[in-house]
């Protein structure tokens, strides 16, 4: 082979390997995204039916509880607005504690209820997962303006009654 | 008064880094001897002042000075002296001033061990180190100061975080630190390189033994970690791809693309501008990740509360020093010239194979790492990437460097023959393709990718076996077969044992995740559970006292086909001073499997000494994961010491 041939041969070579890789790597990229949903926009049913997601905010207090098989857990996760149910079969991480941030990854059952793979742990107990504060971040900032709203309602009202 | 002294040496070793990183590099520029010979005094200086500040924090830790903001936020008098003393590292701060102390140590071993160096090489790698110290310094005194003081101190602290108080954790931060830290060698090896413009072999061989030494730190720390998370997590997994185990295996790929670049380099003087790229790129790698972990943008595992201001910091840090890597880079590349030719089959083209597909392995979990970030930023909402994304792209192209693994070391360099290759190495692949049917059909389940695990790593083993051998029988003449095994070059030696570490944790990963067993059951005391044949009879829960803790033991008598191995003693601790629970796993270790059994929780808390959810594990060839890295650091460390790197003043010394 001539050099001029050996260069070709290696250039091609390297453009199909990257062209391979490539799609690889896109068609698992895309296939293995979960993305986050808070828990008011599943309550408003923007989640997807088939695909895995993510659930993030807070374990509502008091709504842990063990099913008779022992190993199945119902718990409640909450952005203070929407409240989404999770089962969960297995081990709980040791920080899953009742008022605090956790984020669960699973899918939608029919019914409504968040049935998880996989419950998210912390490494730090002052820590707040991101999705979890974005949650309750956002539910917080609807409240406001919700309330800023009824408020502002109010006040266009003829004042008739007086 | 202590935390004082220790943050006054700071702020000098700041001041002596910032001479290192300028009188010298000037000097060595402008040829003036005094200004160069000014490096090694100040690298001792420098390494002298960071010790002495790192102990003052260690004595603020043992003597329980919580009036130190982050002693009193990481200690707490109940704390057993070793975990006082790990402490020092337990958070953002003091792992930074670990982080600064690794650095300040490889400085002065460059400066110990490089005598056959030149002085001005030496004064530009060492200036080079000097810069990098001062911006990290600069970045803990305005960011992270470990020394700053809580007036009125507090009377207890809040303690350490009870996942941290394990022997584990006193070791594998120093040990991913060394490795992180120890690619600012080889980056200012490369960056003095292009300096002076002569990226020679010579230089090549300056920079292998220090490339070597970061990465076997490196291996070994991963490896640290990733068993740490096996036990102390309570998860029987060993890899998630979490975005800081990433964050290290990063560099972890590119500095094995490094070493095998650098010995292209060495001998044949080939990929010169391709080898300093990668040197930067895995020191650009090793603050990527410092800024993945200590800034917060990512959800992981090992997040903890953080300070954007550190995260900005870093940013800016990461973009100078790899902006100024790349544009010097871009103005010396041209004239460094290609170096030796080579056929499309020979070791070199082997070994350039090799560093592309460790390259894109290590940009698909790069992208993986930072896709989540980046949608993120475009405001198209939250997303997680998770671990069938990387087992997907990473696996695949992992096949074909194990592959080439076995028939790179029969490849000659220039120009090498395949016939001769095949003819070489065909019973090694057959014997693999032996050893590959046979034991999935051993455990009694076919698993296609198992299989091809086994053959890939049986291909290693007997390529590497047979190839070491040939070697020995050709080099032997008339002395005794072993006389001549240990006359072998160490780094020759050395490289294959590397490799056996590659097949024997190929092993591990491929066994562990076709036939590991996981049960989560609940118990009542006296009830048994199966896994695997191995029985576990739960014997119920008692309460234990320990040092700062209190824990419920779970009891547990192991069998088998009703022969009693072992009692196992599965622990759930609760820490006195957090309100945090810890699970400690009880493992029955071995050679072909563990078993594992760790407390969930009690099913009715008030009686804790009833029924509790518990989960066991089997899990076959698991050790070999760990002990595979292990062979592989041992392999580094004999190759590391060869003959070569000692006797450079007359080979290499020249040319420089």
């Amino acid at each position: 082979m001539k050099s001029r041939h050996k260069k070709l041969a290696l250039i091609g070579g390297a453009i199909a390997l990257v062209g391979i890789i490539a799609a690889l790597v896109l068609n698992a990229l895309n296939s293995n995204i979960a993305l986050y949903i808070s828990p008011t926009d599943v309550a408003q049913g923007k989640a997807p039916q088939e695909k895995l997601f993510r659930i993030g905010g807070l374990v509502k207090e008091g709504s842990i509880q063990r099913q008779a098989d022992g190993v199945t857990i119902r718990f409640i996760i909450t952005d203070s607005e929407s409240d989404i149910s999770v089962d969960y079969v297995g081990i709980l991480p040791d920080l899953f504690l009742e008022g605090k941030g956790a984020v669960a990854q699973g899918r939608l059952l029919p019914d409504g209820t968040f049935k998880a793979q996989e419950v998210l742990a912390k490494h730090d107990e002052n820590y707040m997962p991101p999705e979890a504060a974005k949650a309750l971040n956002d539910a917080h900032v609807r409240g406001v303006q919700r309330q800023a709203e009824e408020e502002a309602a109010k006040a266009a009202q003829p004042k008739a009654s007086y | 008064m202590i935390p004082e002294l220790g943050h006054f040496a700071l702020i000098f070793s700041a001041i002596v880094a910032l001479l290192l990183g300028t009188l010298p590099l000037i000097g060595a520029h402008q040829g003036r001897p005094a200004w160069i010979a000014l490096a090694r005094p100040a690298t001792d200086v420098f390494a002298l002042l960071v010790t002495f500040s790192f102990l003052c924090l260690t004595w603020a830790f043992i003597a329980n000075d919580f009036s130190v903001v982050y002693v009193a936020q990481h200690s707490n008098s109940l704390l057993p002296i070793e975990y006082r003393i790990s402490a020092v590292w337990g958070g953002h701060e003091g792992s930074l001033l670990l982080w600064m102390l690794m650095m300040s140590w490889w400085a002065l071993a460059v400066r110990l061990f490089s005598r056959q160096l030149p002085d001005v090489m030496l004064a530009r790698v060492l200036g080079t180190l000097g810069l990098v110290c001062f911006g990290f310094l600069l970045f803990i005194l305005f960011t992270s100061n470990p020394f700053e003081r809580l007036l009125p101190g507090v009377a207890e602290g809040r303690d350490l975080n009870p996942l941290l108080q394990d022997p584990g954790l006193i070791i594998h931060p120093p040990l991913l630190y060394m490795g992180y830290v120890g690619f600012s060698v080889a980056y200012a090896f490369a960056i003095a390189a292009l300096l002076s413009g002569k990226l020679d072999a010579a230089w090549a061989r300056w920079s292998r033994p220090w490339t070597t030494a970061a990465w076997v730190f490196l291996t070994l720390g991963i490896a640290m970690g990733s068993w740490w998370a096996y036990y102390e997590l309570g998860w029987g997994g060993w890899w998630f791809w979490d975005p800081v185990e990433n964050a290290s295996f990063m560099p972890w790929l590119i500095g094995t693309a490094l070493m095998h670049s650098l010995a292209a380099t060495e001998k044949r003087g080939s990929f010169k501008n391709w080898t300093v790229l990668l040197a930067i790129s895995a020191f650009s790698l090793s603050l990527l990740g410092t800024f993945l972990v200590r800034s917060g943008v990512l959800t992981s595992v090992h997040a903890f509360a953080t300070d954007p201001t550190r995260g900005i910091f870093i940013l800016i840090f990461l973009v100078a020093v790899v902006g100024t890597s790349l544009a010097l880079f871009a103005w010396r590349a041209p004239s460094v010239g290609l170096g030796g030719k080579f056929g499309l089959v020979s070791r070199e083209s082997l070994l350039l194979t090799n560093n592309v597909l460790l390259v894109v392995s290590c940009a698909t979990v790069l992208l993986g790492t930072l896709y989540p970030l980046l949608i993120d930023a475009l405001g198209l909402g939250k997303i997680s990437v998770g671990p069938p994304y990387f087992d997907a792209v990473f696996v695949p192209v992992m096949v074909p460097v194990l592959f080439l693994m076995g028939i790179a070391p029969f490849a000659r360099w220039k120009e090498a023959s395949l016939p001769e290759i095949q003819r070489a190495v065909r019973w090694a692949l057959a014997a693999a393709a032996v050893v590959a049917i046979a034991l999935p059909l051993i455990y009694g389940e076919w698993k296609t990718l198992t299989a091809l695990g086994i053959l890939l790593a049986g291909w290693i083993l007997f390529t590497a076996g047979l190839n070491f051998f040939q070697r020995v029988s050709a080099t032997r003449g008339e002395r005794s077969l072993l006389a001549s095994v240990f006359s072998q070059p160490a780094s020759f030696a050395g490289m294959h044992l590397a490799h056996i570490g590659v097949a024997v944790f190929v092993v591990g990963v491929a066994m562990v995740s076709s036939y590991e067993e996981e049960k989560d059951v609940k118990m009542a005391p006296g009830e048994t559970v199966e896994v695997s044949g191995y029985s576990f009879t739960f014997n119920g829960v008692q309460a234990v006292q320990g040092p700062n803790y209190q824990a419920a033991q779970g009891e547990f008598d192991l069998s088998m086909d009703g022969r009693f191995i072992r009692k196992l003693n599965p622990e759930k601790r609760n820490y006195f001073s957090s309100s945090m629970p810890m699970t400690e796993a009880a493992i029955d270790a071995g050679l072909w499997r563990d078993v594992y059994v760790s407390l969930g929780e009690p099913i009715n808390p008030d009686q804790p000494e009833g029924e509790w959810a518990v989960r066991v594990y089997y899990k076959p060839f698991v050790d070999w994961i760990w002990g595979g890295c292990v062979i592989m650091s041992l392999g580094g460390l004999i190759a590391m010491f060869d003959r070569r790197y000692r006797n450079r003043r007359k080979t290499g010394g020249k040319q420089a």
